[in-house]
């Protein structure tokens, strides 16, 4: 067994305690590769099936080509696919110009937040991992969710021997995060090893540039990059010394602004 | 944060480790430095971080580079555990900063329990404090043994040595009083980068390793693939025509073709297949730490919670009760007589304080001997009993079956290891005999699952209970009649009945003592089970204790408790609860009794498939 089966094995066993232990469960698909690697360890968790939704959040402001991506895969794989979206906030015209935090808040939390209620959701599987940011770094597998969709990250459960918080209050959510002991490079290096599909966005163009992190066309920035295969993009991993979300404006607004993002619902 | 400079190997594993230490001591500055000297921060965090400090005018910290949420910053102290990566020449690490605050022992353990090696950081100029001790034993109960300990701010005692070797012998003495050796003790200032990546030379008398040297020597944790074969159902699939057990093999190893038993039902079955999908080829084994799924030769009722191993193997202890050693996190005190959920692999079951045989406070080993509870961050010896019996092992023979957490509410709010076990009660050796039992039983061809296809219900047991005279004879009488009258095979079997004739050779006195009756009726009732139907039982002649034995001569069969109460008990451990105006109501009550048996997968109708 290597790094990466130690990594697969612990994930599948999250995935399957998830299922076990929600009735109402979906599982949050960007397009980005972390969630479509969790996607595909779903497959293996329950041998090539998906046995809940997949919840994208359509802030109608996402690079054209991952909706296509999305659409050609929902087929393929057989997904049962769930697209939220503020309409509400978009047709009151809310956009980035209007702040970063309050452009996220409104269609990225608050349009999970409605399609949430409006499919009773109880349990929502994220792709994020340890590495990316600071909050992220104390997250735990299985995150509780207050009634106002709020983390309190001051008083989290306590997780030991893989027994997670499974039983909750009336109204509140778990958000459960599988991926969480990932790195970006590990990522990468089973995109290799399994081969999968993943949205060339990441893959360097004619001008050398490629996404490192997916994310709205108006707040996402390609890196300068030459990587135009998975390979090429785990030695570049290598020896890169910038942040994985560096292209990411929401991030860099201010000191705490993942923490606040975060505090309040956001992914 | 993981992104660096320094390439490492495909094929190197991670190395969980986990920082632990008194509030202040340094853990984050570590941490910090850490990252600092293997050079694993990306280009410009430093910077970014000083310009904060800046302009919040303070002064700049290596801690401030993992302190992330707001809250933390400004008090100086972690709040959470965080978890850092980074990457000496030998191999990728992930570092697991634990909070050192009293108030904060769960995010501690949260830490601790996932990790394989751990720094234990002294202040030299403060010397050991009550958390330095209370990690100490924690470890220690986690079964973290590979542990070094660091004594920073060697800067604050002008690298005294005197005062290091003072320290150095204070905490040996504590932890050998715990049973536990320290690998290696070593003087350090985290905040200068002193003995971390570097050796210094303002402790020139000290020739050990650096921290960076400590941690390249901890071993990883062997998979225990030479230990008996252990495997949790998590789960059973039936999304196509496979049904597929799911689970993690938690020691030892599986191959197609061996023979399993499972646990507490006695029940045997041979591996057909190892399922996987998207693998060049279909494993024929499968090892411990893997989470796989495999199919039997034949249907077999199973479900989450029971535990396979092999047939030849010594089989996992199946008991209601055990001793353990316990910490407890929770907010309330952990009590005599309340009912708490006890989590032991993937089963889940009500249990109880029985006794606690001492009562510990971890920072000083002091034995509270004047208690009869247990208060937030203390520990305890003592004895648990299950509403059912559970499958485990002794932490000492296989960790993953021998540790437990408890549940109160909602909260995981106690960890703990089961360190003995003695087959005292008179449960246990019922469980005993039962499982002789099976073992020797002379089976049919027909086995249970083609009688549930054909019958269109698997065998179950339904008791009604209550004080007498509210209703139950009646309410029996007519779900008896009910299910007989949907083609399904109903059985009224009460307990008088078998005391007249089975019990004919006794005396009153002897039928109803040592546990006797239930025995006699339950093996009756067995056998009705065996025979496939749904056996419904009222009686007044047993206790509560009596139907948990009841549950055990009848294992695997389902066991459906209805209690009729004029006062519905505090704490729910019967399946259903009517009152008597429902009880009164017989019609609706039998509809809503059948709907439940329904509900229940026990009615399944007629070809119906596990």
């Amino acid at each position: 067994m290597d790094h990466l089966d130690e990594l697969e094995n612990q994930s599948i066993f999250i995935l399957r305690e998830a299922y076990k232990k929600f009735k109402d469960l979906a599982m949050l698909w960007s397009i980005g590769k972390d969630s479509t690697v969790l996607l595909w360890l779903a497959r293996k968790a329950f041998f090539s099936h998906v046995p809940f939704p997949l919840v994208h959040i359509d802030t109608s402001y996402k690079i054209p080509a991952m909706i296509e991506y999305r659409d050609h895969y929902a087929k393929e794989w057989g997904l049962n696919l769930v697209v939220g979206q503020n309409k509400k906030a978009l047709d009151e015209g809310m956009n980035h110009e209007k702040g970063r935090m309050v452009c996220c808040e409104a269609l990225k939390t608050q349009g999970l937040s409605v399609i949430m209620e409006e499919k009773g959701y109880t349990g929502l599987i994220l792709g994020i991992r340890r590495d990316e940011e600071g909050t992220r770094a104390k997250e735990r597998y299985f995150s509780p969710r207050d009634k106002n969709f709020e983390w309190n990250f001051k008083d989290q459960p306590p997780e030991l021997w893989d027994q997670f918080k499974t039983t909750f209050a009336e109204g509140t959510h778990i958000r459960i995060h599988p991926l969480l002991h990932w790195t970006e490079l590990n990522v990468w290096e089973y995109i290799h090893r399994e081969k999968i599909p993943i949205i060339d966005l990441y893959f360097a163009d004619e001008n050398n540039k490629r996404y490192r992190s997916l994310g709205c066309q108006p707040c996402t920035f390609p890196i300068d990059s030459s990587a135009k295969s998975v390979p090429e993009i785990i030695e570049e991993l290598k020896g890169i010394g910038t942040a994985e979300r560096s292209g990411r404006a929401q991030d860099q607004e201010n000191t705490y602004a993942m923490q606040k993002l975060r505090a309040r619902g956001y992914m | 944060m993981s992104d660096n400079g320094n390439a490492v190997a495909l094929d190197s594993k991670l190395m969980r480790l986990v920082i632990v230490g008194h509030v202040d001591h340094g853990k984050s500055t570590l941490v910090g430095r850490l990252m600092s000297d293997t050079g694993s921060l990306p280009t410009g965090k430093i910077d970014f971080v000083k310009d904060i400090c800046e302009k919040q005018g303070k002064v700049f910290e290596f801690a401030f580079l993992l302190d992330a949420l707001e809250e933390e910053q400004e008090q100086g102290i972690t709040i959470d555990t965080s978890q850092i990566f980074f990457n000496t020449k030998k191999r990728p690490y992930v570092i697991i900063d634990a909070p050192g605050h009293k108030e904060f022992l769960k995010n501690m353990v949260t830490g601790a329990a996932n990790a394989e090696g751990a720094l234990l950081l002294i202040d030299a100029f403060e010397g050991v404090q009550e958390q330095s001790r209370r990690h100490g034993y924690i470890l220690k109960l986690l079964g973290l043994t590979q542990v070094a300990v660091v004594i920073n701010k060697m800067d604050l005692i002008d690298y005294d040595p005197e005062k290091y070797y003072q320290i150095k012998t204070e905490y040996t003495e504590f932890l050998k009083s715990l049973g536990v050796e320290a690998r290696v003790f070593l003087p350090v200032s985290a905040k200068l980068g002193e003995n971390i990546a570097t050796r210094s030379d303002s402790m020139s008398w000290y020739t050990g390793p650096t921290v960076l040297e400590v941690l390249d020597q901890f071993e990883k944790k062997a998979a225990k693939v030479h230990l008996p074969f252990r495997f949790p159902i998590q789960d059973v699939y039936k999304f196509d025509e496979r049904r597929i057990m799911a689970g993690r093999v938690e020691s030892g190893n599986l191959k197609v073709g061996d023979k399993l038993l499972f646990s507490p039902s006695n029940k045997t079955a041979v591996v057909k297949t190892i399922e996987a999908w998207s693998v060049s080829e279909q494993p024929t084994e499968a090892i411990a730490t893997e989470s796989i799924g495999f199919t039997l030769t034949e249907q077999l009722f199973l479900e989450r919670g029971d535990v396979a191993s092999r047939v030849g193997d010594e089989p996992p202890i199946t008991s209601s009760t055990f001793d353990a050693n316990l910490f407890w996190m929770g907010k309330n005190h952990l009590e005599k007589g309340k009912s708490y959920t006890l989590k032991l692999t993937t089963q889940e079951v009500p249990c109880e304080v029985l006794e606690f045989k001492k009562i510990i406070d971890a920072s000083t080993l002091e034995t509270l001997s004047s208690r009869d509870y247990v208060v937030k961050n203390d520990v305890t010896e003592l004895t648990l009993r299950a509403h059912r019996p559970v499958v485990f092992d002794q932490f000492g023979t296989i960790p993953e079956t021998g540790r437990f957490v408890l549940v109160d509410e909602y909260d995981v709010c106690g960890g703990g290891i089961i360190t003995t076990y003695v087959p005292a009660t008179q449960r246990d050796k019922l469980i005993e005999e039962v499982r002789h039992r099976d073992f020797n039983w002379v089976s049919s061809n027909i086995t249970a699952e083609q009688r549930a296809y054909r019958n269109g219900h698997r065998a179950a047991l339904i008791l009604f209970t209550g004080k007498a005279g509210v209703g139950k004879a009646k309410l029996a009488c007519l779900l008896e009649e009910k299910i007989f009258q949907n083609n399904f095979q109903s059985y009224l079997l009460d307990g008088h009945n078998v005391r007249l004739g089975v019990g004919a050779d006794i005396d009153n006195e002897e039928y109803f003592s040592d546990g006797e009756a239930v025995r006699r009726y339950g093996e009756v009732a067995k056998l009705f089970l065996d025979a496939g139907h749904v056996v419904i039982s009222t009686s007044n002649i047993f206790n509560q204790q009596e139907h948990s034995d009841i549950r055990v001569l009848v294992e695997p069969c389902p066991v459906v408790e209805i209690l009729v109460t004029s006062t519905p008990p505090q704490k729910q451990t019967s399946d259903m609860v009517l009152t008597l105006e429902e009880a009164a109501n017989e019609k609706e009550t039998i509809g809503k009794i059948y709907d439940f048996l329904k509900e229940q997968k026990i009615l399944t109708g007629h070809n119906y498939s596990i």
